[in-house]
């Protein structure tokens, strides 16, 4: 079975998935990043590949795209970061990124390389489902990996019902109309959309992402959705942090109520 | 089966195009694309849109006989003025297709990107015409660059909100400008400024900008007695200029299609725009086209002197074109197109944009015979480059 479906199988409490930029805030850090966060109790790690120009991100995440390719990331070098991934992390994983890097890297090397390290799924924002199906799917199903897919509180309910369909693993939902990192915190308008998605009975689990910054965020979006993503708020710690492993175990567990 | 420049059903052209869209934006591009050609075909729209190139742009603009410069190369060369339009520039077409196109769609902001600022004197224009709120991103360093620009867009009410991602220019303000349309998906309506974006962008721009080779046709058909030229010239940034003089001499094989990129410092020299001859296929702000990237998909920063040609992609359709042969790329320097501006102030009494001096910058390439008609897009005006002519032609 995939990584993703075991861990919404088996999981007792909100499933708390955390987004992480390759090679930040140095190159080298990676490896530690992932440890750190399965170590705190993250149950899904999303691993951002650096983009020179990614328009879903907000100012956090582009600047950490930016830092770490000017230290030299690419799709290759991570790769190569992520050799022994599997023999030291074992919570699903997931790389983030956009189309362009993919297309030059090669789609079915690309897949392939993902396969051999041992990570579960892609999200890539700018490949919209009907590009998916057109040329994607195919490739990407044959080597196991799932593709989540994006609804935003402006996704007709026909369109979620069709992506509900090809989608595996879970959905990505977007908690409101925005770039990453530009809300923070769950207004009542967004719990209502929320709960109308929740009521569709779709048959993929949701995650519920943007705007979750904290253990208030990440529970109150967990009573509508299996739980929540965290990125930009936890890009920003690993920009400001001393001790890296430390501060990630304390972050994690804060989210988590671990404490 | 006879070759087809024009999109497919899918938004494709052969293999360029698409709409490489995050699902934030998937709800107003998939609006525009299932009612843009029900909107613009409709008969009230094509004459709201035909009465205001007539009396505010000032359409149609002339084609003119640039008899010295004929001369000068041993051909028969026509001006098509589109520097005559109001604004300065051929971007005027667009902006007010697509603000009749918001105002149908019940759109009341507008927000675009602009990179010499063309674009988005254009667009800030046509929003204070229809009484729009209108923001431009402008990359930081095309701000500083552009500087009589930013005073037009805030003299005609917009607001100039600096591009400080990434190289702080044109691809930037564009990252910017999409990135507004995700955060404020309701009211707004985005204008792109060329023939890029997802699908239908490219194919309605180009729609909108068609008029210039319509008005050609007829232009020439009174002129030399038929209706297409032996060349058709045009200078390619993302390239709606040269799709509005090609769109209706597509399909017409006694017609050359001729673009002209922007090679900067040279095309070896890494600094660069001239797309065909040092991109790849890629995906950049929604489309699959050429594209300046490095082996590991990054995109590449360019460089041109003309701000407006300072583009690391070009449109799917003339990746299209390129790809298929039927049209032919030029790779013009910074030097070529600074000489044949001089030489059309001082044959022609016209100072042209330095994008359009590219497409002049062709003539002396082309070996064009006497007995053939050559036609010369001339995109825009020279007021915005006076501050480089002046340093770089040392007028003093
Ligand atoms: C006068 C002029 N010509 C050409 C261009 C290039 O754009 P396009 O290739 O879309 O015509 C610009 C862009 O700013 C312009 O201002």
């Amino acid at each position: 079975m995939n990584r993703i479906s075991a861990v919404f199988e088996s999981a007792k409490g909100p499933i708390l998935n955390v987004y992480a930029t390759a090679g930040f805030p140095k190159l080298g850090d990676t490896m530690t990043v992932l440890e750190a966060l399965q170590e705190g109790g993250a149950d899904i790690i999303e691993i951002g590949m650096p983009y020179s120009d990614p328009v879903a991100d907000g100012e956090t995440i582009q600047q950490s795209n930016q830092v770490s390719l000017d230290q030299g990331m690419t799709v290759a070098y991570l790769f190569e970061q992520l050799k022994d991934l599997r023999s030291k992390v074992q919570v699903p994983v997931l790389l983030m990124g956009y189309i362009n890097p993919v297309l030059q890297f090669g789609v079915e090397k690309f897949c392939q390389k993902c396969q051999e390290v041992g990570v579960d799924g892609l999200i890539l924002p700018d490949l919209p489902m009907a590009e998916y199906e057109l040329e994607y799917q195919e490739i990407f199903e044959r080597y196991g990996l799932f593709n989540i897919f994006l609804i935003t509180p402006q996704t007709a309910d026909e369109r979620i019902r069709q992506i509900d369909s090809v989608s595996k693993g879970f959905i990505y939902m977007v908690s409101s109309a925005s770039t990453t990192g530009a809300k923070t915190g769950i207004s009542s308008e967004q719990e209502v959309y929320f709960e109308r998605i929740n009521r569709m009975n779709l048959k993929n689990p949701r995650l519920i992402g943007f705007g979750i910054s904290d253990r208030e965020s990440f529970l109150k979006a967990s009573t509508s959705a299996s739980g929540a993503i965290i990125g930009s708020a936890f890009v920003k710690l690993l920009a400001k942090s001393s001790h890296l492993r430390e501060d990630i175990v304390a972050f994690v567990r804060g989210i988590k109520g671990l404490n | 089966m006879a070759m087809t420049y024009q999109v497919d059903d899918k938004g494709y052209y052969g293999e360029f195009g698409g709409a490489f869209i995050p699902e934030m934006l998937y709800p107003n591009v998939e609006e525009l694309r299932t009612h843009y050609l029900d909107i613009i075909q409709e008969p009230s729209f094509q004459q709201e849109f035909h009465e205001l190139l007539r009396d505010f742009v000032g359409r149609p603009t002339p084609l003119f006989e640039a008899k010295r410069l004929s001369e000068k190369y041993q051909t028969q060369i026509y001006l098509k003025r589109e520097d005559l339009c109001h604004t300065g520039a051929h971007k005027v077409n667009n902006t007010i297709g697509q603000i009749l196109v918001a105002k149908k769609l019940g759109k009341n902001k507008i927000v675009a990107e602009t990179g010499a600022g063309q674009h988005g004197v254009a667009t800030a224009t046509v929003c204070a015409l229809m009484g729009m709120e209108c923001i431009v991103y402008m990359g930081a360093i095309d701000i500083q660059r552009q500087a009589p620009n930013v005073a037009r867009m805030r003299m005609l009410g917009a607001q100039v909100v600096a591009a400080e991602s990434g190289s702080k220019t044109l691809k930037d303000a564009t990252n910017e400008a999409m990135r507004h349309w995700i955060n404020n998906p309701v009211d707004t309506h985005y204008i792109i400024g060329s023939v890029v974006g997802p699908h239908p962008y490219p194919d309605m721009v180009a729609r909108f900008q068609s008029v210039i080779s319509e008005e050609i046709k007829a232009q020439l058909t009174e002129k030399v007695g038929r209706n297409y030229p032996d060349y058709v010239l045009a200078c390619v940034g993302g390239g709606s200029n040269a799709a509005g003089a090609f769109y209706h001499y597509l399909n017409e094989p006694r017609t050359q299609l001729v673009a002209a990129e922007a090679a900067g410092q040279g095309v070896g020299t890494g600094h660069s725009a001239a797309t065909t001859f040092l991109g790849k296929s890629g995906v950049l702000h929604g489309s699959k086209s050429l594209l300046m990237q490095t082996e590991d998909g990054q995109v590449i920063e360019p460089y041109s002197i003309s701000a407006g040609l300072d583009y690391p992609g070009i449109g799917p359709m003339h990746a299209h074109l390129f790809k298929t042969g039927r049209a032919q790329f030029y790779d013009i320097t910074d030097e070529e197109a600074l000489v044949s501006a001089l030489e059309l102030s001082q044959l022609e009494g016209i100072i042209p944009a330095l994008e359009s001096a590219h497409a002049l910058a062709v003539l002396p390439k082309l070996q064009a015979k006497p007995t053939e008609i050559v036609v010369i897009n001339l995109s825009g005006r020279g007021d915005k480059d006076l501050a480089t002519y002046q340093q770089r032609l040392n007028l003093v």
